[in-house]
């Protein structure tokens, strides 16, 4: 399938009065047409930082991209200046941001915010504009919107108003939909329901969608490629099926066997012992070595590449090197890997998993 | 890959303490923590030290001059300033000599202007400087500025530092007195303030329910009150004087600590660190001083730094509209207002009591800001 | 809304009766009374006159009738100037006050915004700076030293502007300048304050995502989320024009009302004094009350948290 997006090597920093923070170290990954990619990773991880620098929305300063490309139709975004960002933002590339109590102008009609982009990317009249606001909050699930478009966002609930925040991402059709843990300040049975929206909206519009969160469940439901990110860099990618069958990096593991499932009751769950590291100082091997009950010397020493497993998948880790020791999974995660399957993945999936 | 790591590596890493838990920052206590933001806060530092200068000079200024508060001596009555070394950097204005341009057709009349102002005889102690000179075809006038050494015509071997005023009594004795007793002042109610407030808001929110609904109904009142018309009305009644003053800014001027208390304690009561002390069974006296008071202080002081240079103000403005200290009191709101009367000639009776208050002023604003900052614990990084 | 109003109100009314009981009580406490200016007067005199004010009855049925009065209005006769109702002398300061006060105001927020809004844009940089400092000095240097400094050296030294008197523009400059350096300072570090807190807000971010201009981000975004707490500094403001239009008043001799109240203050004519203060306490509670509808009508929020609940 084509690319449409293309991130090569991005590094993102901040400079701050104790130094310079390394938020992203290092990034590459491709967007398919139409897939939907999950990346995944603790709080800290540079999930949001990495997808915030796609439609360049760093705050500078103190924020910067230090290096690397954003291909995008060919055209390296990292380059681009404020006024040539402005015609892509919300046309090509739009976000949905994690909460909804906070992302609405509390003074503007929700009306008006969501007629902004359209009016702003599209020679439209204002009366169309309106129209075309009207279906968007149909499609958004918005109940009674002819009545509800004047109103102002306070007048919304928490689950209501991620409601606008999407349909104001999808304005203008945008053909990369960013979605930054849309579902994470939500209660559990709006999250379904937002989920549940995210996947009707997958299939009625063809743009292709970055989905992050720090739920694996979440993934499990939405995505087709997962990357797993630790302290600024991509540790593992690979499709959904071989982050879930198939995992190689010991923090994939670990984040799997930290993964409650229902029908387990013997096992417990599996910490990942310690917190990430402070990126003022990285440390000089792998990043996740003092965590890792697998590590070797050499993580000490140096960060590892990304090793091949599949066409589709790559791994971070030096165990995949030849020289490396043979180590299995913990035998929790191992059955928890089979476990999850039934668990959390939905039927369609269930049964590429069996033949797998 | 061109690099190939060393095989002898690959091998599993024995037990390493886990630093990624470790804490790499010293671990300061709350007044460390801040003292150390307080000192990056170039402006809160400036402040505090220009403070400092002030206070110790309304301490102990007054010694170091030989003249008396009340000396008078009308025969010294407007010295300008003069200032041992630096009688000859004149554009400091401290040479003692009175400066003043004169415009006339001809250098004779402007000459005799300034012997009349100056009310001299002759030019023996009077420099001139001919800054234009008069021109009949185009009209323009003579230009000149005299300096008039009072301190020579006089025979005064003295040096008044700021001056005298119009009954010969030294400004910089009277300043620095005025700065004491205008700080005093400013000090004691803001004190009181904070007394008031503390206890009525403390107990309003910490007992609560009925007992706060009253308490809070009474402040709303009293709120609505305008501080100047309470102010006015108290000196009104009470004989103008230090005591008055006090009274005056005080007997409004809590409510804003109390609500300020209140919030804060209403605030800290429901959140979970002291219901987790509640139900470990602490008592009453240790919740109220290991976690509302601690939580509470730093608002406390912010709030008391904010009154100080309001009551300066205000003590101020009272001797401005009359309603201020009598003489023989002294305060730097009474010497500015005596400055003004003796503005257009003698201007310098005014500026040096004017910068001295605008110092205190800026000095406990910028660094009340500065304290702001530096104490409040959301903004610890 | 119809409650709070009325509750707003209520409070209002509660806080004047205290106030005008207070003042009531004070004028009986005071020494001298519109009596004591006349110098001999015979006890038939003065029983005729303490009859004509009413000064005979009860003190209760004074205290009604005082009171009674306030509510139409009339603040009873001034002690130095006989036959002269307060409420006339008063209305001769007022349209010179107001027009003082609201050109300050004006001109203050108008440059105090002007000022805070650049410096938001230009966070941290040398512009911010500079106006933190002028903000700073704007707010410590009290209103009557800068315009003793301003008359000194524009009126006096440089002979730019008339040092006193009300009426022609030159008259106009130098009292209004230094009435609003207060409203101007504290406008713009209101505003400045506010619009870095609202630009680093995530609806900011989420407008930005939209691919909103810097311009309408600042304009139709930012202003209006920063400016409605900006109504409410608005208090303090209006007091600062009151306190600073009885010291601007006297140092420039504009004949407003401060000037009344200070030559009150000289003449001991308390009468001026009580009705002046009653009408700044009548101001000054009527403009809260203003502040606070005004707030409501500005921000949905509040407004219709008031409509609907």
């Amino acid at each position: 399938m084509e690319n449409i997006l293309e991130v090569k090597n991005l590094h993102v920093s901040f400079d701050t009065y104790g130094g310079e923070v390394q938020a992203v170290r290092g990034v590459s990954f491709d967007l398919k047409k139409g897939e939907t990619l999950a990346i995944v990773g603790e709080s800290g991880s540079g999930k949001s930082v990495t997808t915030r620098a796609l439609a360049k929305l760093i705050p500078s300063p103190p924020g910067r991209i230090k290096e690397g490309e954003i291909l995008f139709e060919g055209k390296d975004l990292a380059t681009l200046s404020e006024r040539e960002m402005q015609k892509i933002r919300g046309k090509d590339i739009s976000t949905i941001f994690q909460d909804p109590m906070t992302s609405l102008n509390p003074t503007m009609k929700i009306g008006t915010q969501v007629m902004e982009g359209l009016l702003k990317h599209n020679k439209i009249s204002k009366k169309e504009a309106r129209k075309r606001t009207l279906e968007l909050l149909e499609l958004v699930g918005l109940p009674e919107p002819e009545k509800r478009i004047d109103q102002y966002p306070h007048q919304f609930s928490g689950g209501q108003r991620q409601r606008i925040v999407i349909a104001i991402a999808l304005a203008c059709g945008p053909k990369i939909l960013i979605a930054d843990e849309p579902t994470t300040a939500l209660d559990v049975t709006i999250q379904a329901q937002i989920l549940e929206l995210m996947k009707d909206i997958q299939k009625k519009v063809d743009s292709s969608i970055i989905f992050i969160t720090h739920d694996l469940g979440v993934v499990a439901n939405v995505a087709d490629r997962v990357a797993v990110m630790y302290a600024g860099k991509i540790v593992e990618i690979g499709t959904a099926d071989e982050i879930f069958y198939n995992p190689k990096h010991p923090y994939t593991w670990g984040l799997l066997g930290s993964m409650p499932t229902l029908d387990n009751e013997e096992e417990s769950l599996i910490a990942i012992p310690g917190s990430p590291p402070d990126m003022l100082n990285p440390p000089i091997g792998d990043a996740f070595a003092t965590r890792n009950e697998y590590a070797m010397e050499i993580d000490f020493v140096e960060q590892p590449p990304m090793f091949k497993v599949s066409d589709t998948h790559y791994a971070a880790t030096w165990l995949l090197h030849e020289h490396a020791p043979k180590v299995e999974p913990p035998l929790a995660v191992q059955s928890r890997m089979k476990d999850n399957l039934h668990a959390n993945v939905p039927e369609e999936r269930k049964k590429e998993g069996d033949r797998s | 890959m061109s690099n190939e790591p060393n095989k002898d590596l690959f091998v599993m890493a024995k037990d390493r303490e886990d630093t990624s838990e470790k804490i790499n920052r010293p671990s300061l206590t709350f007044w460390q923590d801040s003292w150390m933001r307080l000192r990056k806060n170039k402006g809160a530092l400036f402040g505090m030290i220009v403070l400092i200068l002030i206070v110790l000079m309304a301490i102990f200024g007054p010694i170091f001059s030989s003249h008396g508060l009340d000396d008078q001596d009308l025969s010294l009555s407007r010295m300008p300033p003069k200032v041992q070394g630096l009688e000859n950097f004149s554009w400091l204005g401290l040479d003692g000599k009175n400066r003043e341009t004169f415009e006339a057709d001809t250098i004779e009349l402007a000459e005799q202007r300034a012997l009349a102002r100056f009310q001299q005889p002759d030019t023996e102690f009077i420099e001139a400087e001919v800054k234009q000179e008069p021109n009949n075809e185009t009209g323009e006038l003579a230009v000149v500025e005299y300096a008039f050494d009072k301190y020579a015509a006089q025979g005064v071997d003295e040096y008044f530092w700021f001056g005298t005023d119009t009954l010969g009594r030294d400004l910089f004795t009277r300043v620095w007195l005025g700065t004491r007793i205008s700080l005093l002042i400013a000090l004691v109610a803001a004190f009181i303030d904070m007394l008031v407030g503390v206890a009525y808001g403390g107990i309003s929110a910490y007992f609560g329910g009925r007992t706060d609904t009253i308490m809070q109904r009474i402040i709303e009142v009293l709120i609505g009150i305008p501080n100047l018309v309470v102010v006015i009305l108290m000196i009104m009644i009470l004989d103008p004087g230090i005591v008055a003053i006090i009274i005056a800014l005080t007997i409004t001027g809590w409510t804003g600590m109390a609500r300020i208390v209140r919030g804060q304690v209403l605030k800290l009561k429901g959140q979970e660190f002291v219901l987790a002390s509640r139900t470990l069974g602490a008592s009453h006296t240790r919740i109220l001083t290991k976690h509302l008071i601690p939580n509470t202080i730093g608002l406390i002081i912010i709030n008391a730094m904010f009154t100080i240079p309001n009551a300066i103000f205000f003590e101020a403005f009272l001797s401005f509209i009359g309603l201020g200290l009598q003489a023989p009191d002294t305060s730097l709101g009474t010497l500015i207002n005596d400055g003004f009367k003796a503005l257009q000639v003698n201007p310098y009776i005014m500026i040096f009591p004017a910068i001295v208050m605008s110092l205190i002023m800026i000095g406990f604003n910028i660094l009340a800001d500065g304290l702001r900052d530096a104490l409040d614990p959301k903004m610890r990084e | 809304m119809g409650k709070y109003i009325a509750k707003r109100a209520g409070y209002m009314l509660i806080t004047l009766f205290i106030i005008a009981t207070f003042s009531f009580i004070l004028m009986k406490l005071l020494p001298g009374s519109p009596l004591t200016a006349e110098q001999k007067v015979t006890a038939a005199q003065r029983a005729i006159i303490e009859a004509k004010y009413g000064l005979d009855q009860p003190i209760l049925i004074q205290y009604f009738k005082y009171i009674g009065n306030l509510v139409q209005g009339d603040l009873g006769v001034s002690f130095q100037l006989k036959n002269q109702p307060v409420t006339s002398i008063l209305m001769a300061g007022v349209p010179v006050s107001a027009q003082l006060g609201i050109w300050a105001l004006f001109i203050g927020t108008f440059f105090g915004m002007l000022l805070g809004l650049l410096a938001s844009i230009k966070h941290n940089t040398i512009f911010d700076y500079g106006a933190n400092i002028v903000s700073v000095l704007g707010i410590s240097i009290p209103s009557f030293i800068f315009a003793g400094l301003l008359q000194y050296f524009v009126g006096v030294k440089w002979g730019l502007l008339p040092i006193a008197f009300w009426g022609t523009p030159e008259q106009m400059i130098m009292p209004i300048i230094s009435l609003s350096i207060f409203p101007m300072a504290i406008s713009s570090r209101f505003l400045r304050t506010e619009m870095i807190e609202v630009l680093g807000s995530d609806y900011m971010v989420t407008a930005k995502a939209k691919g909103v201009s810097n311009f309408a981000l600042i304009f139709k975004h930012a202003l209006r989320n920063a400016l409605i707490p900006l109504i409410t500094v608005m208090g303090p403001m209006a007091v600062s024009l009151m306190t600073g239009t009885l010291v601007i008043e006297q140092i420039f001799s504009v004949p407003g009302l401060g000037e009344q109240f200070t030559r009150g203050v000289l003449t001991n004519d308390y009468s001026i004094i009580m009705g002046t203060t009653l009408f700044f306490a009548f101001f000054f509670i009527l403009v809260i009350l203003i502040i606070d509808l005004l707030y409501g009508i500005v921000d949905p929020r509040i407004r219709l948290a008031g409509g609907d609940d």
